[in-house]
């Protein structure tokens, strides 16, 4: 139990840092998992030279789902936009430090998903992500 | 004789197994599919290892064993249903493909434009979508049973439903999430007043309590085998002779023909006019050998084992905090309890309680509309059958404390 959910991951589920909505914002897109209800939206501010200042999430889902998008806006804060398109699967799960089986990696994707579509377009999303 | 429930989980090996070392299997979710007793493995590997053949027309002789041992099987379904004859009885892969075999034989000659569909609130994804593809294909309405807070469905409704003339009726016999055990014999009578054909769905109760399609009057009926310990791959679909015979075939290819030309066919007679194609031969026998566990048991008894389990569970879920269970007062339940624990998500309850080795399932369990009805995305849900015991309650009790603990 404590592998899975690692003291980290529940103290973002419980205590999330940047969960809330940014009115007006330079970006914003949400998504949801139907097979699960989890539901995620992402909203960003951007600087002139294309460094996101500010993020935050909300939304509502499992524990993992709602951890990732807390770790995911604090990792990308202050970070140039080009960042976020390196950013893949991997990523996630090593602001995790966890395994996941096939339905709750879903969840944990769930963030990135949103957090990609909205920059690039849902159109231009990896395979991997699209699958969500 | 008093039978001793706590003897008969020797016979199913999974059961001994250790999920995590130091850690047994509590298996909750029969709902999904049921573990299978020695005797029905040994059925299929027996088989496998004396008598494989393909069937039919075969003239040698493991042919010929092949073929009465997928007939037997057959007709000890005919009997476990108290069907008129084995011809009623056709195998399929599953509840959903009895279903969808209905939709598109018997409903594709039998339905128009306009003609009305009478589903309920509360059907498994398998019982809604197949009338979908057909209503969006020939212009036929859809209409729907309400299910009330009770978890039961609404009868009253139902009878002014039933004064739009319904062509046919199809229903659930025992509710996937809820556990509702619907009042089948009343649904079909009532249905059958107004001319309306009647398609039981009976995954769920097939398994657990004594059906006798005669006695329902059903027109049809569909379970699947791998729900009531026997193998995945096949299913049936009982259907009333009459009906059957002016039914078009489904799939077409060998066996269910009597008579091939280049540009025409003649069907064979019932019930293999609807079973084409190499069928699922050993899973067959394995269904019959699991056909013959259960009737030793006897359905009354796994009945009232099950209930006894699905009252303490109940009782006993009460007592945990934050938990609130869907539906908790059904007067008529089967032992499916499905519950919510607050904020924390059915996939976090589902993944603690794993940790435990206790197998319980959490989503939308294939009834979407039902949940959204509801106003819930997801639920866990825990199921019981002939091989539980109140034990594993009382630790599933304990592993939803430490949800409550660890997110609470």
């Amino acid at each position: 139990m404590d592998d899975f959910y690692r003291e980290l991951i529940v103290e973002h589920y419980k205590n999330p840092a940047y969960k809330g909505n940014l009115d007006p914002n330079d970006y914003t897109y949400e998504d949801e998992n139907p097979l699960c209800g989890d539901h995620i939206k992402i909203d960003l501010r951007v600087s002139s030279d294309n460094i996101i200042t500010e993020a935050l999430f909300s939304g509502h889902g499992c524990a993992i789902s709602q951890a990732s998008a807390d770790l995911l806006m604090e990792t990308i804060i202050g970070k140039p936009l080009d960042e976020v398109k390196k950013m893949t699967k991997e990523t996630i799960l090593d602001l995790l430090g966890i395994e996941l089986g096939p339905v709750r990696l879903k969840c944990a994707l769930l963030s990135l998903k949103v957090l990609k579509a909205g920059l690039y377009g849902i159109g231009n999303l990896e395979e991997e992500l699209l699958e969500i | 004789m008093q039978l001793d429930f706590s003897k008969l989980r020797n016979d199913f090996p999974i059961l001994n197994r250790e999920i995590r070392p130091g850690t047994k299997l509590i298996y909750l979710d029969s709902t999904a599919t049921a573990q299978k007793p020695q005797m029905v493995i040994d059925a299929m590997n027996q088989y496998y290892e004396m008598n494989n053949a393909n069937i039919h027309r075969g003239i040698h002789q493991l042919a010929e064993e092949a073929t009465a041992m997928y007939e037997l099987a057959r007709e000890k379904i005919a009997k476990f249903i108290n069907a008129r004859s084995s011809k009623e009885i056709i195998y399929t892969r599953n509840t959903t493909e009895s279903i969808n075999l209905v939709s598109q034989t018997w409903g594709r000659k039998n339905l128009n434009a306009g003609d009305l569909i009478i589903l309920t609130e509360m059907e498994h994804h398998s019982n809604l979508v197949p009338w979908q593809l057909l209503a969006d294909e020939k212009d036929l309405e859809l209409d729907f049973i309400p299910v009330l807070e009770t978890g039961e469905l609404d009868l009253v409704a139902f009878d002014n439903l039933l004064n739009k003339k319904p062509k046919l009726v199809a229903f659930s016999h025992m509710s996937n999430v809820l556990g509702t055990i619907n009042p089948a014999k009343e649904i079909i009578l009532k249905a059958h007043e107004v001319g309306a054909v009647v398609l039981v769905d009976g995954a769920q109760s097939a398994p657990h309590f004594s059906v006798d399609v005669r006695d329902l009057d059903a027109d049809f009926y569909a379970f699947s085998a791998h729900k009531m310990l026997g193998p995945t791959g096949i299913g049936v679909l009982y259907g009333k002779e009459s009906l059957l015979q002016n039914m078009p075939p489904f799939l077409g290819g060998g066996d269910m023909i009597k008579k091939v030309m280049l540009r025409s066919f003649k069907p064979n007679d019932l019930p293999h006019k609807f079973e084409a194609g190499t069928p699922a031969i050993a899973e067959a026998v394995g269904f019959g050998a699991a056909i013959d566990y259960l009737s030793a048991i006897g359905m009354d008894k796994i009945a009232a084992h099950e209930k006894e389990i699905t009252d303490y569970a109940l009782a006993k879920l009460q007592t945990v905090d934050n938990l609130k269970i869907f539906c908790p007062k059904i007067p008529k339940r089967g032992g499916v309890i499905s519950f919510e624990m607050g904020f924390i998500h059915p996939h976090d309850v589902a993944q603690v309680l794993d940790h435990y080795g206790i197998a319980v399932r959490a989503g939308h369990h294939c009834a979407m509309p039902l949940h959204e009805k509801f106003g819930i995305p997801a639920t866990s849900r825990a199921s019981f059958y002939l091989y539980n015991n109140k034990e594993e309650v009382d630790l599933l009790v304990i592993g939803l404390q430490h949800v409550n603990e660890m997110f609470g």
